[in-house]
């Protein structure tokens, strides 16, 4: 029997009914509170605000890392780090940029915070998943800055080739550490690439049709399937270059048959997808943000979508021009060239897309939107001088210099980063319920946007100048000196811009204005509740009527009613019309998951320094994995006398 | 449970839409296959490395005599034959016949300890150590990594049993008993492309 749509209530319900009732949805979907309680949480934007500290934390620890290296080369033959703490220092920076900070900020936090609100439902699909997921990401961090406190900081680089972090080359547990810090964190993203896919399809409001679905949840959509594909790469890579540190297999000893060029390929078949992995949440969020703030529908919206998935997918088909220097066969080479041309197509009809809203809009220069500008302006230049690096020659010219620092670092910087600060001043009013301040903001953007240019510029003419990148200093004579001390200066800039944003944060907790449920006229559903949202986020479930869901609704748009409220019952809708499909119940609050994610910790942590650790750990794992199961009798009994069968 | 609400819109009312879904309608399907999507990543990299260790060298396999066919072919044979039993559980367990269900599970986790059994005598039969080449570590990693699958599965199969047996029993069970049996297809595909590689892949090329 399909749903049917029933007339108005004509009664006017008491208030009183009202209050009960949501308090009824309060007691219900509410986490414990207290200290033994936040090892419980289950809800999505519990954890998803968690993965956003922890993540800007990671961020400020990598700031600091990179403090260090440019105080190191602001002039010639300086001896404020030696060589070998040097090493670890870039390779730790570069590993907690990329897996710590970059990765889970841009898709896991904001994915898991947003996501559920924007397509109407009340929490993420596995919320046990979810928290899981969150701890195991911490402990991987943990790990990789325990081994740089004592002295064991992987030291090969953030992609540790090898022979380099060989056995050989690399005794200790440097390398040890790196490898399994990326297996708890890929293990972490693919759990949240999971929750995110079946989310988006499966628990969209009524009516939000696939070609509904806003940029953004694509934009995090898309990227949950690049996860999928690219991330089991490297968590093979990594642990074969494990496996050959702790029990001597051959996988990269040319000696015995193994090959360090496979570890490469395997290597950059993730590494590449990775970069897209970062760059298309922050797409995603530059398509919002230029939506609400040029006060228009977003132009090309399937033009949009389809690019990104384009990009997706070509993104897979790129990784070899990261090793034009190995010496491959020029036929291979030729191909990944046309194939790393022809992203600018989907690139550029992004490009195109944003600058025919903004013209056609009328914009308002909010902080959220200087940094989309800011976005703009730089991620096209690190676009540039990446089309420059497709071509073979250019590439062997430049390699491993400076030039290749300052590409990447305007392509992450400006594709993430950017992007992330614009989302954080939009979103920052529904997460705390207070708006940051204006002025602090615009102070934060051009201090940012000076001091990264003033930072990176240089590094161009540096590396073009012949300086190699990973060096821990330079002789006089190279006249490097200058534009090294230039660029550590911006980076002066870029450390008080970021100091700004946290005191601003801080001031806006107490003193900020109070947000309204929709401080920006937004056009998607986290704007139809309360900033902050109720724990069950939507009093009444919505319903969709337009691709811009709060811009198309009807005056006496429909509203989700006939879920039981007596446990966390929610709607299952269909995957191409959001038709109403199913009604499933979510798990509520629980420690298993933590449980379960200390084990695997155990199991990951000891196999390092004990192999035959193995068997007991992994017994272990599999029985917290079996208690997670475990249905419990009541609600079980209570889901079973109210079944309805499929039919 | 009637609705209560505080505005006069009009209520889509989902109270007569079923709790109990099979296949593509439920969140745990779309859970286990992106899980196969991942695992499945994983082998199809596995199985790349080994080729990629074929065009290094002249001789294949490189210094050792080539498996035995003996277990590896008795197991492969004895998954494809479960294929007909999983497909009959899979189908009790949507139309929730209890006592079907469970005489399916037993077989199933039998069928499933008797080839993490097999399994067993395999490894000496690869004629090779991890240790010994490039080659030897391949074959050895990707023929652990279809056994912790196999045995993950046949511990699942078990719990299984464990919960159609003694409850609490609701169609939540129905539906897991109908993914195990997907995954169990999974198990099934990934042995026939791992026996594929590992014992003719040296004999052809």
């Amino acid at each position: 029997m399909s749903p049917e749509l029933m007339t108005p209530e004509q009664t006017t319900l008491e208030t009183s009914a009202n209050t009960s009732r949501l308090a009824n949805l309060e007691r219900i979907w509410k986490d414990p509170s207290g200290f033994w309680g936040w090892f419980t949480h289950v809800n999505h934007r519990s954890i998803g605000k968690r993965y956003m500290v922890t993540a800007f934390i990671f961020f400020l620890a990598g700031g600091v890392l990179a403090a260090l290296m440019r105080i190191q080369l602001s002039r010639p033959e300086n001896h404020f780090l030696g060589p070998d703490l040097y090493n670890q220092i870039f390779t730790v920076h570069g590993s907690t940029m990329m897996f710590l900070f970059a990765v889970p900020m841009m898709f896991e936090a904001l994915s898991v915070y947003i996501v559920p609100l924007m397509v109407g439902n009340r929490n993420i699909c596995f919320p046990r998943l979810n928290s899981y997921s969150y701890y195991v990401y911490v402990v991987g961090g943990l790990l990789l800055y325990a081994g740089l406190f004592i002295n064991s900081g992987p030291d090969a680089g953030w992609f540790a080739y090898v022979p380099l972090s060989g056995p050989d080359f690399t005794p200790g547990k440097r390398s040890d550490i790196w490898a399994q810090m990326i297996t708890f964190t890929e293990l972490s993203a693919l759990a949240v690439a999971v929750e995110v896919i079946t989310t988006t399809f499966k628990m969209r409001a009524p009516g939000m049709s696939l070609n509904r679905i806003p940029i953004f949840v694509w934009a995090q959509t898309i990227v949950s399937f690049m996860v999928v594909f690219a991330m089991p790469a490297v968590m093979l890579s990594s642990t074969m270059l494990l496996l050959d540190r702790t029990v001597n297999t051959h996988f990269f000893n040319p000696a015995e048959g193994g090959d360090p060029i496979l570890y490469q390929h395997l290597f950059w078949f993730f590494g590449h997808p990775e970069v897209y992995i970062i760059f298309i949440p922050g797409t995603g969020i530059v398509s919002t943000l230029i939506s609400t703030f040029s006060r228009r529908r977003i132009f090309g919206y399937t033009a949009l979508v389809l690019s990104m998935v384009a990009t997706g997918f070509v993104g897979f088909g790129l990784w070899v021009h990261h090793m034009f220097a190995t010496g491959l066969p020029q036929m291979g080479e030729s191909f990944f060239t046309a194939a790393s041309l022809m992203i600018v197509i989907a690139s550029g009809t992004q490009v195109f897309c944003w600058i025919a809203t903004m013209w056609t809009g009328r914009v308002v220069l909010k902080t959220p939107m200087l940094f989309a500008l800011g976005f703009f302006f730089v991620f096209v230049i690190g676009g540039l001088t990446g089309v420059m690096m497709a071509s073979v020659p250019v590439d062997l010219q430049i390699h491993d210099t400076y030039f290749i620092v300052a590409h990447f670092h305007y392509v992450l910087i400006g594709g993430a980063v950017f992007p992330l600060f614009g989302a954080l001043y939009y979103w920052m009013p529904k997460i705390t319920g207070r708006m940051l301040n204006e002025a602090a903001g615009k102070w934060h953007f051009w201090l940012f946007f000076i001091g990264f240019n003033m930072t990176f510029f240089p590094m161009h003419i540096l590396g073009l100048r012949g300086m190699p990148r990973r060096v821990y200093t330079y002789p006089t004579s190279m006249a490097w000196g200058g534009l090294n001390m230039l660029a550590s200066l911006g980076a002066v800039f870029m450390a008080a811009a970021v100091l700004i944003f946290i005191v601003n944060y801080f001031w806006h907790l107490k003193k900020g204005a109070i947000a309204g449920d929709n401080p920006w006229n937004a056009a998607t559903l986290e704007w139809a509740t309360t900033s902050p949202p109720p724990v069950y986020n939507f009093a009444e479930l919505p319903t969709v009527n337009g691709r811009d869901a709060l811009w198309d609704a009807a005056p006496d748009q429909p509203i989700v009613g006939g879920l039981d409220e007596d446990s966390r019952q929610i709607l299952i809708t269909k995957v191409m019309d959001a038709d109403p499909d199913y009604r499933d119940e979510l798990p509520g609050p629980t420690p298993v998951p933590f449980i379960a994610a200390i084990a695997t910790s155990i199991f990951f942590i000891s196999t390092i320094f004990l192999p035959s650790a193995f068997f007991p750990t992994i017994i272990l794992v599999g029985i917290t994995l079996l208690i997670w199961y475990w249905p419990k009798k009541q609600p079980s009994e209570r889901r079973k006398r109210r079944e309805i069968w499929e039919h | 449970m009637g609705t209560l609400t505080s505005t006069s819109r009009p209520v889509l009312n989902v109270s007569t839409t079923p709790t109990v879904v099979f296949g593509n309608r439920s969140l745990i399907w779309w859970g286990q296959i992106l899980m196969m999507a991942i695992e499945g990543t994983m082998f199809a990299i596995f199985i790349a490395s080994y080729f990629f260790y074929r065009t290094r060298v002249s001789d294949w396999p490189p210094g050792f005599n080539v498996p035995a066919l003996k277990w590896g072919t008795l197991n492969v044979v004895l998954l494809l034959l479960s294929a007909a039993p999983n497909v009959w559980v899979k189908k009790q367990a949507e139309e929730a016949r209890l006592r079907n269900v469970r005489l399916g599970l037993v077989l199933m986790g039998v069928i499933g300890i008797v080839n993490c059994a097999i399994r067993a005598f395999e490894f000496p039969a690869l004629n090779c150590r991890w240790d010994s080449n490039a080659y030897g570590s391949m074959i050895w990693t990707l023929l652990s990594f279809h056994t912790f699958h196999l045995v993950t599965d046949t511990c699942d199969t078990l719990a299984l049993t464990v919960l159609m047996f003694k409850g609490p029993l609701e169609g939540r069970r129905y539906e897991d008993v109908s993914v195990n049996a997907i995954y169990w297809y999974f198990i099934i595909g990934s042995a026939i492309a791992t026996y594929v590689v590992i014992y003719w892949a040296p004999r052809w090329l």
